[in-house]
């Protein structure tokens, strides 16, 4: 019994979310056992060889066997008839994992150094956090807006390589409720590791209300919705916000008005040099950081949302 | 066949002396064992690099160093592992020294290229160092574009290092394929040839077609980066994942070029340390030849994820489980040697033994990573990481391990501490397993390769994993104890302490500058025990 439980593999695979996650781990439970079998078999027949034949005397002699036709026949057969059902099964999950589903919610999904970008239909955009209604196909749309990454959800048992000038695509259903991690698992730099999200599984109602609500950041006061953008466009993964810990960039809390020294000269930082270095961060950075890490928002920010933010630092006290 | 040297103090190693007569020789036997300094040299450094990792990941959140140090310290691991120690290891110390004396050759077929080859991979090498003292490289061994496009300088030096040691690699392929074709002495039917040497040659054929593909392909990367000419960059209009077919395209076969040599050892041993006939001496032979072959064709089984069609990961992945029949064989083959066998357990019995039972597992992951739809799960998490350490160092630096110590004698005309050789063994096999066989579990759980840091749900396997890179070191470093101190104090080796059937046991050791005192006539198989 312990060799089942063993080879189980909800034991150690992560909670599974999906009816794909269930088949996936069937097919690996299957795969574990066979692959059990054949060590037992391998490692147990060289084991009980090495001891019944270990030398005797020096003068041991040993059989001439060169070949046996029928052996060599069987150990060649039943590995080539067992991967091929092996592969047969493999083949049947991964397609249903591929079919896109018709008239699934679509969600696009933006890789970057070094978070996940969310944009829903309705307007609502987050980072790091996908939210969805429990029991609805859910269809990613994903592109990346630098170099290679990977989405993937351990609970889902889906992966998928989000790569710069094309489109890849997800899907999946989920039927359990609750918080589910979304790691990076293509290297994509400095922060790979930290480029972890939430996947959010909540009803329908829930879901219904919190894009409602996300929806409508457009209506919120200035500082706000700066707020917002610098959660979506995932600032605060390189500037904490909330006090002086340095993480990849310089901490902007409390920093308004203060001089600094930076490769252009002394700066405050005011509207003018805030600007400049959301579009054009290499300009002048701040003495002790490296050039060349943040990406510029050159045409991705209007002017309003520019303006936005900068009352957003203005008020980090 | 052999005979008694007319004077047995002359040997390849006291016939001339002084640094020139070794940085000038043409003996085969020398560059072997000067490939040996360089690749020793080479792999204590990428050890080094791999206790950092571990140490790094001893606990969740920076530990030892940040993270672009620890980007740094694992591509400096890979590419070193890779380019410097498991490609070129067995081929160019053990092949190098060994293929001449197993075929009864006084060399290989053209000296001073081989002689080349070594001073081309010390290039290459001393340049993939020297980013170690400028902007150093973080891309991965893989070199994943766009990333490799976008990142430091280095890449460009490190790229035409791997290049240049591409180079030596060829050179070296194409030595051997002459080599056995033009120069077995008389008697020695392709059927006659040991093992060791069948492998050799199947690891040749791929060195010479597909490293080529490398070069080219780490040629357009510098193009890309100094000229911007737009084949991978999307910017440009290029394609990433381009790069990656091509970068497997080579990088695949070499999987196989850092395998088939180790599976020809140990067959060698097993053969000689049960004093048996190998069973199925054509069948391991053909499916050395096989897995060459079929190796061209799987490339993609490292792309489920990356965007390439459906179909085509459907015939990768069925083409991969192709592979599995061969090399299923070979491991049957050498059950069926042991059996009626007369099995000693020497240290390099121990090695091939400890080779069989990694091998086992690194082979039943792997078919388990070759099925589509679970492979989605475990692709570029910890449970690949486990994978390829299982056989690749569970495979063939077991095999490195257990061939150097066979042949040691033979190399050095000493013998070695027995004892603590067996010592070394049972460290680094507990080691290996204490290592990374919980790296399958923290696979199977999620946690992506290439991680700095992770959630504290993976931290005790971790800590369990970190623990035993502590005794794989103990066991190399007391390894590299043992062959300082046999080389300088062992005690004075017989021809033959194995008892062993091939060519390279018949002549005294350490061999003649010119291996056999006379040419070896070969009137029987390789492995006649009988």
């Amino acid at each position: 019994m312990f060799w089942l439980n063993f080879a189980n593999a909800q034991s150690f695979m992560p909670t599974q979310g999906t009816l794909i996650a269930e088949r996936v781990d069937s097919l690996y439970s299957f795969l574990l056992i066979s692959s059990l079998i054949a060590c037992i078999i391998l490692i147990g027949g060289m084991i009980y060889f090495v001891v019944k034949y270990r030398r005797k005397s020096e003068n041991d002699k040993t059989p001439n066997i060169t070949h046996n036709h029928f052996l060599e026949f069987l150990w060649s057969f039943i590995p080539l008839v067992l991967f091929l059902f092996m592969f047969a099964w493999g083949w049947h999950v991964y397609h249903d994992m591929r079919k896109m589903p018709e008239n699934a919610l679509e969600i696009h999904i933006f890789g970057k150094q070094w978070a996940w970008e969310v944009q829903y239909k309705s307007g609502a955009a987050t980072s790091n956090l996908v939210v969805v209604p429990i029991n609805t196909d859910v269809k990613l749309i994903m592109t990346s807006k630098d170099v290679l990454h990977s989405f993937y959800v351990p609970s889902f048992r889906i992966k998928q390589d989000t790569v710069p000038g094309r489109y890849s695509t997800l899907w999946f259903n989920s039927n359990k409720l609750g918080e589910f991690h979304i790691f990076c698992t293509e290297y994509c730099g400095t922060q790979h590791s930290g480029m972890i999200g939430t996947l959010k599984v909540v009803t329908q109602q829930e879901f219904d209300a919190w894009l409602e609500e996300e929806s409508k950041v457009s209506t919120l006061p200035l500082a706000d919705r700066g707020a917002k953008i610098f959660q979506v466009k995932a600032c605060a993964s390189c500037h904490s916000v909330a006090d002086a810990n340095v993480k990849v960039g310089p901490a902007l809390w409390q920093q308004w008005g203060q001089q600094r020294k930076t490769s252009g000269g002394a700066m405050a930082l005011n509207e003018e040099y805030t600007r400049e270095s959301i579009l054009n961060p290499n300009a002048k950075v701040v003495a002790g950081y490296n050039s060349n890490i943040m990406p510029s928002f050159q045409g991705q920010l209007s002017e309003i949302e520019l303006a936005a933010l900068i009352e957003y630092i203005k008020g980090l006290k | 066949m052999g005979t008694a040297t007319t004077n047995p103090n002359v040997n390849y190693l006291t016939e001339f002396s002084g640094v020139k007569s070794w940085l000038l020789s043409l003996d085969h036997k020398r560059i072997g064992l000067m490939y040996m300094i360089a690749i020793l040299f080479f792999f204590l450094i990428g050890g080094l690099m791999a206790m950092l990792i571990r140490l790094e990941l001893f606990s969740p959140g920076p530990t030892l160093f940040s993270a672009d140090t620890y980007n740094q310290v694992l591509t400096y691991h890979g590419a070193i592992m890779v380019f410097m120690v498991i490609v070129p290891g067995i081929p160019a110390i053990l092949g190098n020294f060994f293929l001449p004396l197993q075929i009864g050759a006084a060399d290989v077929a053209f000296p001073k290229l081989n002689l080349a080859s070594w001073y081309v991979f010390m290039f290459g090498a001393i340049l993939a160092f020297s980013t170690l003292f400028t902007t150093k490289i973080d891309t991965g061994w893989t070199f994943y574009t766009p990333y490799s496009i976008k990142t430091g300088t280095a890449v460009i030096t490190m790229v035409l290092a791997a290049f240049i040691m591409g180079m030596s690699s060829i050179l070296t392929g194409l030595n051997f394929i002459v080599t056995v074709h033009k120069l077995r002495a008389p008697g020695m039917t392709i059927y006659r040839m040991p093992l060791f040497v069948w492998s050799l040659y199947s690891t040749a054929i791929i060195q010479v077609l597909a490293t080529p593909v490398l070069g080219i392909t780490l040629l357009l990367l510098v193009a890309e980066r100094v000229l911007g000419i737009g084949i991978f960059d999307p910017k440009l209009g290029g394609d990433p994942v381009l790069f990656q077919h091509f970068f497997w395209f080579y990088s695949h076969p070499a999987v196989y070029i850092m395998i088939l040599p180790a599976m020809g050892i140990i067959s060698e041993l097993i053969s000689a340390f049960s004093r048996k006939t190998i069973f199925g001496y054509r069948a391991i032979a053909y499916s050395s030849l096989g897995i060459a072959a079929v190796s061209f064709i799987v490339w993609g089984h490292h792309m489920f994820v990356s965007g390439q069609s459906e179909i085509a990961g459907v015939i990768f992945s069925f083409i991969t489980m192709l592979v599995g029949v061969p090399t299923a064989i070979k491991m049957f083959n050498w059950l069926a040697t042991l059996y009626k066998g007369s099995v000693s357990f020497e240290s390099p019995m121990l090695y091939a033994l400890g080779f069989l039972f990694l091998f086992a597992i690194g082979g039943v992951t792997g078919i388990m990573l070759a099925t589509l739809g679970v492979d989605v799960h475990f692709h570029d998490t910890y449970f690949v990481v486990a994978h390829f350490h299982y056989v690749m160092v569970g495979g063939t630096l077991m095999a490195i391990m257990g061939g150097f110590y066979y042949w040691f004698p033979k190399m050095f005309g000493k013998m070695y501490d027995e004892s603590l050789a067996r010592i070394t063994f049972v460290l680094i096999f507990i080691g290996f397993n204490v290592t990374f066989f919980p790296q399958f579990i923290l696979g199977a759980m999620g946690m992506p390769r290439r991680y700095f840091d992770y959630i504290p749900a993976y931290e005790s396997l971790n800590k369990i994993s970190t623990v035993g890179s502590w005794m794989i070191s103990a066991g190399f470093f007391l390894a590299l104890y043992v062959i300082i101190r046999g080389i300088t104090s062992g005690e004075k080796a017989p021809a033959n302490p194995w008892g062993a059937k091939t060519l390279e046991w018949q002549t005294p050791s350490p061999p003649p500058h010119f291996n056999f005192d006379k040419k070896p006539v070969v009137t029987g198989g390789p492995y006649d025990y009988t």
